[in-house]
């Protein structure tokens, strides 16, 4: 029977890597991720869950101990944060490139300095091109969900990929709120025992990890580059399965909140998408006709996506938890990029909420004011950094 | 919507309380949310932790700024912390002291509904912590629901039974002894 828990994000996390029936784990503890590891070795202790735990010395070899055990056919997890996910920067790579489906659960948190634990996603934009699926998740029950499809949607003979499930810190990571943990039975039924066709077996024996001469390397990347076209379809697939059986809708690559007909459009990444649904109301109920796409899937980025949901837009406005210097929120740049000769539309970028800031539903709602405003008035700038000590008083009142 | 926001110290217990009374609202059919101030805590520093009450769907995962509840379990805190900042209007302060209402009201500096109750010696008797540093979340818990009647006692009681980590019947003992000697407002 499935149970209703008041667990955090982390406890969460462990939960869903326990129903995946996880083989090997491998970590390193880091604030706000430590109560996963933590969860995962009682649960392993006390034997309720069968996994081999490996304690390693850093996140760089955590990731290689995962490498290697889903090298030999097992299915691995980890989980980081921050500055130990920027340590297994490396490994991510490698992992995507030796195409093996290691799961692992990121707690999206600033990078020092100036130090900070708080909620934050530059620590997994700056993988997004390590070669990872990314999956943000807007609740504690999405973690575990997501955890569950990661395993379904990696294993996948045509992915065959790495995956970061991430939640904010402390946001999701720290809050308890009513999460179903499924039946055990049932996640079985659903996510079948990795059995991948290649792996280290002294029976069956091949080459991995080898040298890629000039005449083949180019070759094996197109192959990745291959996995990830097909893989939006296969996110929305197993998407559409879970929720048939699971009951709980996550919204595979872009969850769409009231955005039939909208001509405003908002995007927003992670836990402030709850946030910003009571504030979609408020203005709706207001007379506003604007909507919410919860960028879900960020690798592979929903370009298609992107250029349905924005059909006759006139404006969108893209709240970025992050900001790549010289460059731009993130999520907002890859917009663009998307719907580059394919809409005439404003775009406009906000950061916000960097190092933990707290978003409250008044500053989500001074920002979607703004959006609607630019309809009329037209671009005022591309990028506009929100509630900064400067500028508070204009986003708060 | 209910907001709710405890004061407390490292290891009084003040993240505990937060996710009970959330536990309790739940079992009896809310939506809910528990989570501490996200800080960096230490044993003895202040905490700050939040609890969320609804009867439709908890989506917003802001801080709580505008509390409707706030909860004091540590009254040495007063010089340090602003306890009352964002209070409601018509909100409800709760205090762990043996002193009365109208006096804490007048040491607050406040018009808002004040409620006191001893918990620590409350604590002590049931043989919660030590003297020194007793562990009064179980019993403050007990005073919060007379005061507010946000949840039934019984469900209270029937989540401390079952989480308490130890001395289940004691804690219980005390989340009812504390709901029965409260003091405030409407309360006989």
């Amino acid at each position: 029977m499935s149970e209703m828990k008041i667990v955090s994000g982390n406890f969460a996390a462990a939960y869903g890597a326990k129903l995946s029936r996880v083989e090997v784990v491998a970590a390193y503890p880091i604030t706000p991720q430590t109560e996963v590891v933590e969860k995962i070795a009682e649960l392993v202790s006390n034997g309720e869950m069968d996994s081999e735990y490996v304690k390693v010395e850093s996140e760089h070899s955590a990731m290689a101990a995962c490498i290697a055990a889903s090298n030999a056919g097992a299915r691995a997890y980890t989980a980081s944060s921050a500055h130990g996910l920027a340590l297994m920067h490396e490994l991510l790579i490698w992992a995507s490139g030796a195409r093996l489906p290691v799961v692992m659960t990121n707690i999206n948190r600033a990078m020092g300095p100036p130090w900070s634990v708080w909620a934050d996603h530059h620590d997994t934009l700056a993988q997004k091109g390590t070669g990872q699926l990314q999956f943000f998740c807007e609740n504690n029950q999405e973690v575990l969900d997501s955890v569950i499809m990661a395993f379904k949607i990696c294993e996948d003979a045509d992915i065959m990929l790495p995956a970061m499930v991430v939640e904010d810190a402390f946001i999701l990571s720290h809050t308890k709120e009513p999460v179903e943990i499924y039946d055990q039975e049932l996640v079985d039924e659903f996510l079948p025992p990795y059995d991948p066709e290649y792996k280290l077996d002294v029976e069956r024996p091949f080459g991995f990890g080898s040298l890629g001469m000039p005449d083949w390397y180019m070759d094996f990347r197109y192959k990745i580059a291959e996995a990830f076209e097909k893989a939006p379809e296969k996110i929305e697939k197993v998407n559409k399965e879970f929720t048939e059986i699971f009951g709980n809708d996550n919204g595979g690559l872009i969850e769409e909140y009231k955005t039939d007909g909208v001509d405003v459009l908002i995007v927003t990444m992670g836990s402030i998408s709850s946030t910003s649904k009571d504030v979609i109301d408020e203005l709706r109920k207001e007379g506003h006709n604007v909507g919410l796409a919860r960028l879900r899937t960020f690798r592979p980025f929903p370009v298609e996506k992107f250029r349905e949901i924005t059909k006759g837009v006139n404006v969108v406005g893209v709240m970025d938890r992050s900001y790549t210097f010289g460059h731009g929120g993130d999520a907002a740049r890859e917009i663009k990029d998307a719907l580059y000769g394919h809409r005439d539309l404003i775009l406009k970028d906000y950061i916000v909420g960097l190092g933990g800031r707290d978003l409250t539903p008044k500053i989500l709602k001074n920002i979607m004011l703004d959006a609607i405003s630019l309809q009329d008035k037209g671009l005022d700038k591309e990028i506009e950094w929100v509630d900064l000590r400067i500028n508070q008083e204009r986003w708060r009142r | 919507m209910i907001e709710i926001r405890f004061h407390g110290r490292g290891g009084q217990g003040a993240v505990t309380a937060s996710e009970f009374l959330a536990k309790a609202a739940f079992n009896e059919g809310n939506d809910v949310q528990a989570f501490p101030m996200y800080g960096v805590e230490r044993r003895g520093a202040p905490v700050t932790a939040f609890t969320r009450i609804d009867s439709k769907a908890v989506r917003n995962k802001a801080q709580i700024h505008e509390p409707d509840v706030v909860i004091v379990m540590d009254m040495a805190l007063l010089d340090a912390v602003d306890v009352t900042a964002g209070l409601k209007t018509e909100g409800k302060v709760i205090l762990n002291t043996g002193k009365s209402p109208e006096e804490m009201k007048k040491t607050l500096g406040v018009d808002n509904p004040v409620y006191t109750v001893d918990a620590s010696s409350i604590a002590v008797q049931h043989r919660l912590g030590s003297k020194v540093a007793p562990i009064v979340n179980t019993a403050i818990l007990g005073a919060v629901v007379k005061a507010t009647g946000m949840v039934k006692i019984k469900s209270l009681i029937d989540v401390v039974k079952e989480n308490a980590p130890a001395k289940k019947e004691e804690n219980a003992k005390a989340t009812e002894q504390a709901y029965n000697e409260v003091r405030g407002e409407k309360i006989e």
